[in-house]
């Protein structure tokens, strides 16, 4: 008995020990894996050597881009290659829709590569695209910074950040198309299901019940569910080698911010309206007063959803590649052994805290999503 | 990086140290009364940390 239970209490040991290496491992794959990235280029140029070029690198890993750069790398030569591929780029102009890929571009970021489509000129300056006014040559801006000789398109083409979203969609119904197909043998999912259901389990029981309530929650949970894994595998996705900064843009982060507020406010009830436009049990003129705030007061909630996602993804991403880039930043002071395995070891640290980022970053934008949705549809018994 | 710039900074960061702060205390308190409601601490805590950290980078990014 004494032997069993001893064997048993050191194969949990063991096999917890196998679960923090295994962890570490896991993690510090994810960090080397985003430092080769510091020996790569900004789109042209050589390899990042100096202070100066880092903080443009680092910009440009954040923005999005029209195509999809994977890495570069010196040739015997010394030339520098660049491996990636091209995304389509769609575009309306003044005379319609043009589509072409962006590799007609030629890796062109500053403006002067003419790209004609049926009588259009277009450039593309600093990855925004341009219409260039008749006879023009090459995109050029006053002082504010407004463009003199060309005007913005509706850019509405596949850029890298797209492309990462289809990519999530196409994962996200692989994944819980198969949980839920499982289900039709017997209850016990296996495989990756086995992951997912808890946290299915999780966001039903722990944020859509408690806080939309027994009667109703059912008709926001698809919501929900959608919004918790979206964001959750975007926030990962971001962080992986060859990943893609989906909740980082804050056009992303105000879709979903949007959708939270279409729903909140499709779906409340009169008690919510007469909360904000005639709040009951206030003077008359109080009750004209506070209309006003009260409505701004129902933009501000999704407000803050949007800028707290965005801001705390983007800040995570410019806080990895700062510490990567300390290998060239502290390589005087410290030698380049020392910067590297400090850049190392920091970047290692602050992308497991990332990865509590990626997943609480979803937890809070659902609950409050959750909560809001129940604020606007409970019903009172009213006095 | 200007004086201003580094200044308003520096009060964000007081800001959020001085809120972040006194969620943990008080949920360190919580905890010591109660060890048995640990867990549902430590989530409100980790909830409004959240809260706090959402607005610190938010005024952060308006900042610059």
């Amino acid at each position: 008995m004494i032997e069993t239970t001893h064997m048993n209490l050191r194969k949990s040991g063991r096999n917890k020990l196998l679960g923090l290496i295994s962890l570490f491992v896991f993690c510090s794959a994810f960090a080397s894996g985003t430092a080769p990235k510091s020996d790569g280029d900004s789109e042209g140029h050589g390899a990042v050597t100096s202070e100066s070029e880092i903080s443009e690198y680092i910009l440009h890993h954040i923005k999005d881009a029209h195509d999809f750069h994977l890495f570069s790398y010196n040739d015997a030569e010394g030339h520098r290659k660049h491996i990636g591929f091209p995304l389509p780029v769609i575009v309306y102009t003044s005379k319609g829709i043009k589509t072409f890929m962006s590799s007609e571009f030629h890796h062109d970021d500053s403006g002067h590569h003419v790209v004609e489509k049926d009588g259009v000129a277009l450039v593309k300056y600093h990855e925004k695209i341009y219409e260039l006014a008749q006879g023009a040559h090459g995109v050029e801006f006053d002082e504010a910074h407004h463009p003199t000789n060309a005007h913005a398109v509706l850019d509405l083409s596949i850029t890298k950040s797209v492309f990462g979203m289809l990519f999530v969609f196409t994962l996200l119904i692989f994944w819980f198309r198969r949980l839920a197909l499982q289900y039709r043998k017997n209850s016990i999912p296996k495989g990756f299901s086995r992951i997912l259901e808890p946290l299915v389990i999780y966001v039903r029981d722990e944020i859509a019940k408690p806080n939309i309530g027994e009667k109703q929650y059912r008709k926001f949970i698809g919501f929900l569910m959608t919004v918790f894994f979206f964001i959750w595998t975007s926030n990962l996705l971001g962080l992986m080698p060859f990943g893609f900064n989906i909740t980082g843009q804050i056009a992303v982060t105000f879709s979903l911010a949007l959708f939270t507020y279409i729903i909140t406010h499709f779906s409340a009830k009169k008690d919510y309206w007469k909360h904000i436009f005639w709040m009951p049990g206030v003077p008359i003129p109080m009750k004209i007063i506070l209309a006003p705030i009260e409505l701004l007061g129902t933009l501000t909630k999704p407000f803050a959803l949007m800028v707290r996602l965005f801001a705390n993804i983007s800040a995570g991403h410019i806080v990895v590649m700062s510490i990567i880039a300390i290998g060239i930043t502290l390589r005087n002071t410290m030698g380049v052994i020392g910067a590297s395995a400090l850049s190392f070891a920091l970047s290692l640290f602050i992308t497991t805290i990332e990865l509590l980022v990626a997943f609480l970053q979803a937890y809070i934008f659902t609950m409050l999503s959750a909560l809001f949705i129940g604020m606007a549809v409970e019903e009172h018994e009213h006095h | 990086m200007t004086i201003p710039n580094l200044v308003g900074a520096g009060l964000i960061v007081i800001g959020a140290g001085i809120g972040l702060g006194q969620i943990g205390g008080k949920a360190m308190e919580g905890i010591a009364r109660n060890p048995e409601a640990t867990s549902k601490i430590q989530t409100n805590m980790i909830i409004i940390a959240a809260l706090l950290e959402g607005l610190a980078f938010a005024a952060i990014f308006l900042g610059k």
